[in-house]
């Protein structure tokens, strides 16, 4: 019997203007610690946390934007985006920045985890979840 | 509590850490670790260089365990295990070479 | 005279652009900031509200908040013009008063 659970974070407001999308970030790279199998879902302004190219320079906060790139290295597996999202604030996959992922046992590597997929797709992954973090 | 570091008095906050990141220069992992009765060695270096170079790709200083891996994968298999940095930071990995790196505390980390 | 208009919340998630644009007068000075930065992207769902209030109103971003999302300027829907902090004080000190649309 395992006590693994899958852990989906469910990230919907856009970075900086509100404390929302650092707050989950943080609870993902601790929730990681505990080996459970951690997916991340990007909606709505969600999305917008992975846009590449972002300099906080002049706002005075923390770019917090090249910490997404690691989470492969905290075995993350999959980063999901929505598609309708994206397209709806004139985005591509092209707009989000990549993030690696490899078992340093085997060597075995996936290039990017993050995946955009379809509507149907995000609700049939949130169900599948046992347990969905909202932010 | 400041500490005194090359001539200039740099802020630390309660536990240790440099207040700000940008004070940080050699020396202050020299000082911290005289504080603590031990003597920097290259096996030392090695892993405050990779904290660095983390710290400065991702923005966060990481867990014990990505730590652990990442210095396997650099340093050799040999390196990537939590009783080699343990020996070498005997107060934890994270907690001691993160402060030596100058690098806040690890998200996670009590 | 004319009234600067400010709005910090992105156009999806409120509908504060929406009814800044509806209830302001022509020749008003809109400013975007914070999350309402997005609005001024091209290619977006609202990309028209904006394009149509350049028309008769004029629209500021602050930049700092334009580059920190990660957005590049090439991508601003024309007819937007960027201010820094400075210029967000010109703008207020230009116009009768402020109204926040929070």
């Amino acid at each position: 019997m395992s006590d693994t659970k899958n852990f989906m974070f469910l990230n919907r407001r856009a970075p900086y203007g509100t404390i929302y999308a650092w707050e989950s970030l943080e609870v993902v790279l601790i929730a990681a610690a505990f080996e459970q199998n951690v997916s991340l879902m990007f909606a709505d302004d969600g999305v917008y946390e992975l846009t590449k190219g972002q300099d906080t320079a002049g706002i005075g906060m923390k770019n917090f934007s090249p910490t997404y790139r690691t989470l492969g290295d905290y075995e993350v597996r999959h980063m999901y985006v929505d598609k309708a999202s994206l397209e709806a604030r004139g985005l591509t996959a092209d707009d989000l920045v990549q993030v690696e992922w490899e078992d340093w046992e085997t060597e075995e590597s996936v290039d990017n985890i993050v995946e955009v997929v379809d509507s149907e797709k995000v609700a049939e992954l949130l169900a599948e979840s046992d347990v969905v973090f909202s932010f | 509590m400041p500490i005194e570091v090359d001539g200039k008095t740099l802020e630390t906050d309660e536990e240790g850490y440099l207040v700000n990141l940008n004070d940080w220069v050699p020396g202050v992992a020299e000082v911290m670790a005289k504080e603590d009765d031990l003597e920097l060695t290259q096996d030392h270096w090695d892993i405050i260089n990779f904290l660095r170079e983390y710290y400065e790709e991702y923005q966060i200083a990481p867990a014990v365990r990505v730590l652990t891996k990442a210095v396997g994968k650099r340093l050799g298999k040999e390196k990537g295990n939590s009783k080699y940095l343990y020996g070498l930071f005997p107060y934890g990995p994270g907690k001691q070479a993160c402060r030596y790196a100058g690098l806040p505390k690890p998200t996670g980390c009590v | 005279m004319s009234d600067l208009h400010t709005v910090n919340k992105s156009p999806f998630e409120k509908n504060s652009l929406e009814s800044c644009l509806r209830l302001s007068k022509a020749g008003s000075a809109i400013l975007l900031y914070e999350d309402g930065v997005y609005a001024a992207l091209k290619g977006t769902a609202v990309e028209n509200m904006i394009a149509s209030a350049v028309g008769d109103k004029k629209v500021y971003v602050l930049g700092p908040d334009y580059k920190a999302r990660g957005l590049a300027d090439d991508r601003m829907i024309d007819g937007v013009e960027v201010v820094d902090y400075a210029g967000f004080v010109d703008l207020v000190e230009a116009n009768d008063k402020v109204q926040a649309w929070v």
